[in-house]
């Protein structure tokens, strides 16, 4: 990574650190809506295609806070002019912002998917942790490119706390179906049959697409 | 020896609305040029485009030998800004947010303490920006944009909030004294007019004469 | 500038939309499980496959319209997202009573094309409400064109996942799109889409024609009053 993009990143985790605005409103967020969840269904304990669906969309949910709050420092100290007036190269704001969203959705996981297996999941966790990580990290890559792109285009729009979740979540609809199918055999009582390459060959392929794409096009975001 | 600023027919749109048209200036290396006008003359809009923010829609623009808008991405290196907002991180402190900025320009953390200490800060340094005053966030501000030493300087009203001690304590940075080309927006006309080289009017993003009429 | 060549491409669309429309009701025969509701199948596919080229064409304009830094591509962009915008409501209508019909629900989620379109269809509408709460005009083209890209790239990638999800196939006439058609069946089906494609065609040139004009006197008022 390069140096501008580092410099970022930095600066962003330290104000995260300091304000603790969005990992454990995110945290908070995920356990609540599993108590939702155990309302709404009506259901102690959850196993296959529910227990999988109810995690990634909570998940996905969560990120929409997360993907709001991007660019909420920038917002604050009047725009992102600082980040114009910087000879900074637009890819490596992109790499690090993309980088941040990664990072705190992997915080908040860290809590959030053991909170589900304590709470929601049936079956237990163990013998799945390792394809469970890989499903992860292929989705919160391709959730962090799509994030930063989409928190930079409604970065300066007037109703941009609508415009995240109506523009994110549509577009994650594919990472969604990954990981849902990915993990449902995952979480059943005994082990079903498996077709994680599947899977995790079309995140592969949505994250290489998005990563690329907006990279592409992250220069015409932040220009005048 | 080239001119800091050529600006020929300077033409900049909002939309099918005029923000500026026909601006025409030279400012030479070491100059300042006064910027003058009411509000919404298109002052603003003038430095943003000079800081390299907004793209010239039409006319001739040369900046530090850089022509814009191919050449922009030269510009944030050798051009410091001081506009309206501070451009500080409120929950960083002042010395985070000038060691951020400092890092972005390649600029060593050496200059961060000097610096806190010409503007006076070296006490408050610590503490988060929104636990300062406006007169000390403005000081901030205006260490952040000498950070790097460039030779233009864009001041949009930079003594609004000081206090005549921080005001002096400036000087050397963002002053005249300062040796740096400057364009200098104000609303203090006599006080603008006393400390620069040459002066521009704008009414509704056309220049005027500066007289009694720029403000009406 | 884009109305050269409108009115022959209308009456091409007038007289392929009828030549259809005639083949659907006497010349297509009946479909044996269906019946005659089967032929909305006529309207509702080749309506979803212009759409999605539309979208896909909105994303292409965009595209030129960032390299070229010319509005006149974003407005391109603008107006084949907007007609296709309507499409997709009518494939989601037309689905909608296709399926009630054939399988006695208003929404089946069975078939991926549908199934994906909804979810485009949901992306898109955001297009409006982004576009038009960017108040600076340069910034609204430029990051509509932006959207137009990063949801043309979408389309197809959505269309995959969604179709890898189904777990059982229903042997629907759509997946007979291919070549399993009967001849006549094929015939008709290609008329349509051919007159669903010159109409799409026609509606673009015709709003940018009025886009254009009206933008024009828009020019021509301004300067006017600055003179006066």
């Amino acid at each position: 990574m390069t140096r501008a993009a580092r410099t970022i990143l930095r600066k962003d985790l330290l104000i995260e650190v300091r304000t603790k605005e969005s990992v454990p409103a995110m945290v908070l967020f995920s356990i609540t809506v599993y108590v939702l969840f155990h309302f709404g269904l009506d259901r102690d304990s959850l196993d296959g295609e529910l227990a999988s669906g109810v995690l990634w969309v909570t998940l996905l949910l969560a990120a929409v806070i997360g993907v709001s709050r991007l660019f909420a420092a920038e917002r604050e100290q009047g725009g992102i002019d600082g980040l114009l007036l910087a000879p900074v190269d637009r890819t490596a704001l992109f790499v690090a912002k993309a980088a941040a969203l990664f990072l705190f959705l992997t915080a908040v996981e860290l809590v959030a998917v053991p909170a589900f297996a304590l709470l929601l999941l049936g079956p237990g966790l163990g013998g799945a942790l390792p394809e469970l990580f890989a499903v992860l990290a292929l989705g919160n890559l391709g959730v962090a490119a799509v994030g930063a792109l989409v928190a930079a285009l409604a970065a300066e729009t007037r109703a941009h706390e609508l415009i995240v979740p109506l523009l994110l979540l549509p577009l994650l609809v594919p990472v969604l179906i990954a990981c849902a199918q990915a993990t449902e055999p995952l979480f059943r009582q005994e082990a079903g049959p498996e077709d994680l390459g599947r899977w995790l060959s079309l995140l592969t392929l949505y994250d290489v697409v998005f990563v690329l794409l907006s990279i592409a096009v992250f220069d015409f975001l932040l220009e005048d | 020896m080239d001119a800091a600023i050529e600006l020929d027919n300077l033409a900049r749109r909002y939309g099918e609305r005029v923000a500026l048209a026909g601006v025409t200036v030279s400012v030479a290396s070491g100059a300042t040029l006064a910027v003058l006008g009411g509000n919404g003359a298109g002052k603003t809009t003038l430095l943003r485009v000079l800081a390299g923010l907004l793209r010239p829609h039409g006319g001739a623009a040369r900046v530090l030998g850089a022509s814009l808008p191919g050449d922009r991405w030269r510009l944030p290196a050798r051009v410091g800004y001081l506009g309206h907002e501070p451009l500080l991180y409120r929950e960083l402190s002042g010395r985070e947010n000038l060691r951020y900025h400092a890092r972005l320009h390649g600029v060593p953390d050496a200059r961060v303490d000097e610096l806190l200490a010409a503007v006076g800060m070296e006490e408050r340094a610590g503490d988060a920006v929104r636990d300062l005053s406006k007169g000390m966030v403005q000081r901030l501000a205006a260490a952040r944009a000498v950070l790097h030493d460039p030779e233009l300087l864009l001041l949009d009203e930079p003594r609004a909030s000081l206090d005549p001690v921080a005001a002096e304590l400036l000087e050397p940075l963002i002053g005249r004294a300062s040796g740096r080309t400057r364009v200098l927006v104000s609303h203090d006309v006599e006080g603008a007019l006393a400390e620069s080289d040459l002066s521009l009017g704008l009414r509704g993003g056309r220049p005027a004469p500066v007289d009694a009429e720029l403000y009406r | 500038m884009y109305s050269k060549g409108l009115a022959p491409l209308a009456a091409a669309t007038v007289v392929t939309i009828t030549t259809a429309m005639a083949m659907v009701f006497f010349y297509a025969p009946n479909d044996a499980d269906q019946g005659f509701v089967q032929k909305i199948f006529y309207v509702h596919v080749p309506m979803a496959i212009v759409a999605l080229c539309g979208f896909i064409a909105g994303g292409v304009f965009a595209i030129r319209h960032l390299r070229s830094d010319d509005s006149s591509w974003d407005m391109r962009s603008y107006v084949a997202i907007h007609i296709s915008i309507i499409l997709g409501l009518g494939v989601l209508v037309t689905g909608a009573i296709w399926a009630k019909a054939s399988w006695g629900h208003w929404w089946v989620w069975d078939e991926p094309v549908l199934v994906s379109f909804l979810v485009v269809f949901l992306l898109y509408c955001v297009y409006y409400p982004l576009r038009f709460s960017i108040e600076d005009p340069d910034r609204q083209a430029r990051y509509s064109s932006v959207f137009a890209i990063a949801a043309g790239a979408f389309v197809p990638l959505n269309f995959v996942a969604v179709r890898l999800a189904e777990a059982y196939t229903h042997p629907r006439v759509l997946s007979q799109t291919g070549g399993d058609l009967p001849g006549d069946m094929r015939l008709t089906f290609l008329v349509s889409l051919l007159g669903m494609a010159l109409l799409f065609v026609t509606m673009w040139k015709l709003e940018l024609t009025a886009k254009h004009a009206s933008m024009q006197l828009k020019r021509l008022r301004n300067r006017a009053r600055v003179a006066a």
